[in-house]
């Protein structure tokens, strides 16, 4: 089935930003990320394509800056997906490359003309130390 | 059955005139009837002062589908001759914006200064915000999805006894292909509704050349129209929305042209002024 239009813009918008860009459906599963998203997370999205929530949530093993575990539902992203409101955080996540990375991510709600909660869209940094 | 007659194919701006006699002049405005005689309008350009005119005298209701309100496809709708007519019962469809519904967005056209006749001084008038769940309008099962096009808009599917007529007049699908590569269905707009339709009524605006340059406005070109039909599987396509600037000449020429170029096993016509198509006929063809 195809997407909703806000959808299918959203990913052509991400394709044409240098911003990393991580983009959900309403049940967390990840639908898309671009290019600079793949250099941050350390994989191609055509090498892992659509993630169910739990696991995009979990893979990353995103830590705050005391070296904690973040629990999945503290993320920023999970944060819209539950509360349908923009969400802000800071932590450090080990990419799929190894490599462990600092960075800042914001989330935004996706809602469509009549309200209707489309999904979710997320923007990275990663921050210089 | 379904008879559909096409009384405006031209986008953007009217361009009556005798290089374009043959395609029309009008903008979009197309008549579907159903076996019933239930009538539906297609959008409201110019072509609906014609279509009002020549409407057959018997009908109670009529349901005008627009799908969005940039003034080619609403110009004609306070010239359409059911709105002043008591006995008509008239259903407008289009789209709602985030904060305004579509009797308040038709208003702003519909009032002074830019119309001496207020929509709410209209008789019978009854507005419908889509998109929305699928519909039924008589025999007619209606389906709507938001499209890619600035501004909300809307595509239509109409079916009657399983027979599909899908309306996409200003659709720009490849907005954002790299190469022209078209993307899996779930990431193309406009796909869900377009599958396997009998007929598909196509936006076919622009050359390729013309495109570079329009990236974005929210139209396709020939070659693009023809590519989307093939994607979806459609049966027929005729082009739609033709550029105000290209005569019945160059019309001629933009269709062999995409038709050479993509060699579609769907059969291509261009939207000719007063053309009927007779989906789901014994012998569908169109009546020109």
């Amino acid at each position: 089935m195809a997407h909703p239009i806000q959808i299918i813009l959203t990913r052509q918008l991400g394709e044409y930003l240098s911003v990393p860009l991580f983009l959900v459906d309403p049940s967390g599963t990840l639908l898309f990320y671009n290019e600079p998203a793949e250099a941050l997370l350390g994989q191609r999205f055509e090498e892992t394509g659509a993630m169910p929530a739990q696991r995009w949530s979990l893979a990353f093993s995103p830590v705050d800056p005391s070296g904690q575990p973040v629990p999945p539902d503290d993320l920023p992203l999970m944060i819209t997906l539950k509360k349908q409101r923009p969400a802000h955080g800071d932590f450090h996540i080990r990419g799929l490359d190894g490599v462990v990375r600092h960075i800042e991510v914001a989330s935004i709600p996706i809602t469509g003309l009549q309200g209707e909660f489309l999904g979710a869209v997320a923007l990275f940094w990663e921050m210089s130390e | 059955m379904m008879r559909v007659t096409l009384f405006g194919t031209r986008g953007s701006l009217a361009a009556p005139g005798p290089k374009t006699v043959r395609y029309g002049g009008n903008t979009a405005a197309v008549e579907v009837r159903a076996a019933d005689g239930t009538t539906l309008v297609l959008d409201a350009g110019t072509g609906i002062r014609r279509l009002g005119e020549q409407m057959a005298r018997d009908v109670a209701r009529v349901d005008i589908l627009l799908t969005h309100l940039h003034m080619d496809h609403i110009q004609g709708l306070g010239f359409f001759a059911p709105l002043y007519c008591p006995d008509i019962d008239v259903h407008i469809w289009g789209p709602a914006s985030s904060i305004q519904a579509l009797g308040s967005r038709l208003s702003r056209y519909l009032s002074p200064p830019l119309f001496p006749v207020h929509l709410r001084d209209l008789c019978n008038v009854i507005c419908h915000d889509v998109p929305c769940p699928p519909f039924e309008i008589g025999q007619f099962r209606v389906e709507t999805a938001l499209v890619c096009h600035p501004g909300p808009t809307v595509g239509y599917r109409i079916e009657v006894e399983g027979k599909a007529l899908v309306y996409l007049p200003d659709h720009e699908p490849a907005l954002g292909l790299s190469a022209g590569h078209w993307r899996e269905p779930e990431w193309t707009s406009g796909y869900d509704l377009a599958a396997g339709a009998d007929l598909l009524i196509h936006d076919a605006q622009y050359t390729d050349e013309q495109y570079e340059s329009r990236v974005g406005w929210g139209h396709s070109s020939q070659r693009q129209a023809v590519e989307f039909a093939e994607r979806v599987g459609a049966e027929k396509l005729v082009f739609f929305h033709h550029d105000p600037s290209h005569d019945d000449e160059t019309l001629d020429r933009l269709l062999a042209n995409a038709v050479r170029v993509v060699n579609p096993s769907c059969i291509v016509s261009g939207g000719c002024e007063g053309a009927i198509f007779e989906v789901g006929a014994k012998n569908e063809r169109p009546i020109c």
